[in-house]
């Protein structure tokens, strides 16, 4: 978003990718089947998410690019080494944080608030939804925003699935309504669009709109997560860097592990250290501003590794406060099977292969007012149905047939295909003292380049929520008159997923009002380096229940004009 | 069982030229240059220095494993299973799933083969596995031998259904069956992932989808209506 927003304001702009390059129009594999793929596609410790999915060199493991754990951790490192990075593979889930969302700590004491309000982010949020293309309803409800008319894109109509949810999740009071997805469901108006989204700025309006032009819809089929040649959703590697490079002010260098911010002896950055990967050799980029953008675990690395004698525990890192703070996501799901799904007659559920429809958290007032013994709340993900066989279809059948074989297990397997469903919390992180990352001192990757070491712990109340989301989503379950698919845990710490393994890992550079008790100002701008940004999710200083793509997305906008504003002010 | 959609598919011919026109269209290092006037209006900040930026190399897939080849796969290791293996195997997956009215047996669909590459894969969950799955194989001619004094594959159908039934299901085998049972239920979940990911298989559950569509429909009255929801 910031090599967009820097490159139609007319600055030159090198983008250094410390993965390969990597094009989705001619790398995607569109409408294949799983039996194409080695292991019918299933996850391996080389491609986590499946052999189709979207992500080059990555997972939690990266070959030659170890981290560590403290005693007792067990957080787990998402990265993806290509152009465009995590991007190309996500969920596509774009909620906004609501206003309670960027004032926590006023609200019920805990964490701590945003330097800026909702109202000031609302503007970004609107234009960055136009840009990339988001469907949604147009649901308003607390802390739940909606967007003002003409900003979403029309949802798309739910599936049978979503439909008997709703029917049986209302007599529980949980709110069923159309999900944000970055997903369009029909051609972005490339007349009228890019003026909205850019007035006054004519290149950045011919771009947009060439680029929007080359976008097609959904066509209703193919994983999401495998990429889209089609450009339908929203990867930067289709909808931002296309229009970024026609600007012609980008250049992408790819294979560069930036290991270091440089800085002048008055304390300004003047560019960064990279290790061209291909040749094994150290190179030094020079610049007027150095924007970070390498994930939130990455930027906090590479700025606890830029040691100077004005920075000696590594730059804008004055607070002590680069790596702390560090969040994910609290996550914990259940599945069951539902009879009334059984022997439905056959019809296409692929739909935008997301999800149409999501639960919003609903119970504020009760939360509010301690009845449920944890203080944030969580939005539900959920979906079943007839999707296309994988492997492992079938896994649960066993214990339904009395292990069926034969003729019977043919006939049984027609009777439950698309009746199993899955529920998955996706709920709010408190950031706190024992979550934080840190220079390994005795290990290295291998470019030669000091490691983080994680430290991990959830607090109760992240545990309570995640018992809280079983139990809900088994009572939704019986609701529809189904079983759930396994014993539910009344302990949280025991369906909780682990540090990181929600991708969501945001914090280690949070903003605040405060020099003394934040390492970045609300315009992500470090107190200490006045012309060195950071723009992914580190800047984070909560981390709602809201995915947090779009709220990054937003913000790096935000800051970019701040950027634009400063430049012209001469004050960077 | 497409004719009881009510959506319209967009020809496939046209889909697939919609997807290359884009590809054509549209490939991240194609981007044209602006023209002069356009760019010079709107640099205020940065002079520019030289006329065009460079696009990023195409460089494409590595085939490493952490970055195979997506358009061209290849599971390209070595197979493990002996021939008497594989034909005892094969036996086991069309008992577990024979040829019926909707569709064929699972070694018609090349389920002995992907059970091979399962347990051949060059993974420690699969080192694990072959072990089980030769264990089972071996398992299965000794208690062959035992009832009818021959091998497995030599057995009718009729004769391989009693060894069958005792160790079908996990939960209830008897105790001296219950590691057979282990091995069959893994066959099983293997059979089950090879078959119905195959084409015959998608067909014989009514799987109608990946198939590009102008537009979503809802669902069809029939389906609302037994789901209460019409």
């Amino acid at each position: 978003m910031a090599a967009y927003q820097l490159a139609v304001a007319g600055l030159k702009v090198l983008v250094l990718e410390a993965g390969r390059t990597y094009d989705p129009v001619r790398e995607t594999p569109m409408f294949k089947l799983p039996r194409q793929a080695p292991l019918l596609g299933a996850g391996t410790k080389h491609k986590p998410f499946g052999f189709y999915d979207a992500t080059v060199d990555g997972g939690w493991e990266v070959p030659g690019e170890p981290y560590t754990n403290a005693p007792g951790t067990d957080f787990k490192w998402w990265r993806s080494r290509m152009l465009g990075g995590r991007t190309n593979h996500w969920g596509r889930i774009s909620l906004r944080m609501g206003e309670y969302d960027f004032k926590p700590k006023t609200r019920d004491g805990l964490g701590a608030d945003w330097p800026l309000t909702y109202q000031e982010l609302a503007p970004y949020y609107d234009r960055t939804e136009m840009l990339i293309g988001v469907y949604g309803g147009d649901d308003d409800l607390e802390n739940t925003p909606g967007s003002p008319a003409g900003v979403l894109q029309p949802a798309p109509v739910p599936r049978a699935t979503e439909l008997l949810t709703k029917k049986h999740a209302a007599p529980l009071g949980i709110p069923v309504i159309p999900a944000h997805l970055a997903i369009m469901t029909q051609r972005q108006d490339a007349d009228v669009l890019p003026k909205k989204i850019h007035p006054d700025n004519p290149l950045a309006q011919r771009v947009l709109a060439q680029s929007m032009r080359q976008r097609a819809a959904c066509l209703w089929a193919t994983p999401c997560g495998w990429g889209c040649s089609v450009k339908a959703n929203f990867q930067s590697t289709t909808v931002l860097l296309p229009p970024a490079l026609l600007t012609g002010n980008v250049d992408i260098v790819p294979d560069a592990m930036v290991r270091e911010v440089t800085v002048d002896a008055t304390g300004k950055a003047t560019g960064v250290n990279y290790i061209d990967k291909t040749t094994r050799t150290d190179r030094k980029v020079t610049a007027r501003i150095v924007v970070l953008a390498a994930s939130a675990g990455e930027t906090a690395r590479i700025m606890l590794n830029s040691k100077s004698s004005l920075f000696p525990n590594g730059v804008s890192n004055g607070s002590g406060l680069v790596g702390k703070y560090l969040m994910d996501t609290v996550g914990a799901g259940i599945g069951g099977q539902i009879p009334a799904l059984e022997n439905l007659p056959p019809h296409n559920t692929d739909g935008a292969s997301g999800m149409h429809m999501y639960m919003p958290w609903w119970l504020y007032k009760e939360q509010l007012a301690g009845k449920l013994g944890f203080a944030r709340g969580y939005h539900v993900e959920f979906g079943g149905g007839r999707g296309m066989p994988g492997p492992g279809i079938f896994g649960g059948m066993d214990a339904l047939t009395n292990g069926a074989y034969g003729k019977r297990l043919k006939e049984e397997a027609r009777r439950y295909y698309g009746s199993w469903m899955w529920f998955d919390g996706r709920g709010e992180m408190i950031p706190n003292e024992d979550s934080y990352c840190e220079i390994d001192p005795n290990v290295v990757d291998q470019w030669g380049i000091p490691v983080l070491r994680f430290h991990w712990k959830w607090s109760e109340h992240e545990t309570k929520q995640a018992a809280h989301m079983v139990k809900t989503f088994a009572e939704v379950i019986e609701a529809m008159g189904g079983t759930v698919n396994e014993k539910v845990e009344t302990d949280g710490a025991k369906v909780i997923a682990a540090g990181g393994q929600i991708i969501h890992e945001v914090g280690t550079c949070r903003m605040g009002t405060d020099p003394k008790t934040s390492v970045l100002n609300q315009y992500c701008q470090s107190w200490e380096v006045k012309n060195l940004f950071v723009t992914d999710g580190a800047p984070f200083v909560s981390n709602a229940d809201k995915n947090p793509t779009l709220s990054i997305l937003a913000l790096a906008w935000r800051t970019c004009d701040h950027i634009l504003a400063e430049m012209q002010r001469g004050n960077i | 069982m497409s004719d009881e959609q009510d959506t319209t598919p967009m020809d496939r011919r046209e889909a697939l030229k919609v997807i290359a026109t884009a590809a054509a269209a549209a490939s991240l290092g194609d981007a044209a240059l602006p023209s002069t006037a356009d760019a010079q209006a709107t640099v205020q900040i940065a002079p520019r220095r030289r006329p065009a930026a460079a696009a990023p190399p195409k460089t494409g897939p590595r085939g490493t494993p952490t970055d195979p080849d997506l358009l061209n796969a290849r599971a390209n290791w070595p197979r493990l299973l002996s021939a008497p293996e594989l034909a005892t195997l094969t036996a086991l997956c069309d008992m577990i799933i024979p040829a019926d009215d909707r569709s064929p047996a699972a070694s018609t669909v090349g389920v002995p083969a992907y059970i091979n590459e399962y347990v051949s894969a060059p993974y420690d969950w699969a080192e694990r596995s072959l072990v089980r799955v030769r264990g089972g194989l071996a398992w299965l001619d000794v208690e062959s031998a035992k009832r009818f004094g021959k091998q497995f594959v030599q057995l009718t159908v009729a004769q391989r259904t009693p060894i069958c039934d005792d160790i079908c299901y996990w939960m209830t085998a008897k105790p001296e069956f219950k590691a057979a049972a282990r091995f069959f239920g893994e066959i099983r979940n293997l059979t089950q992932s090879g078959f119905y990911t195959s084409d015959a298989g998608m067909r014989d559950l009514g799987y109608v989808g990946n198939v590009p569509l102008a537009k979503f429909d809802a669902p069809p009255p029939e389906v609302l209506r037994k789901l209460g929801l019409a």
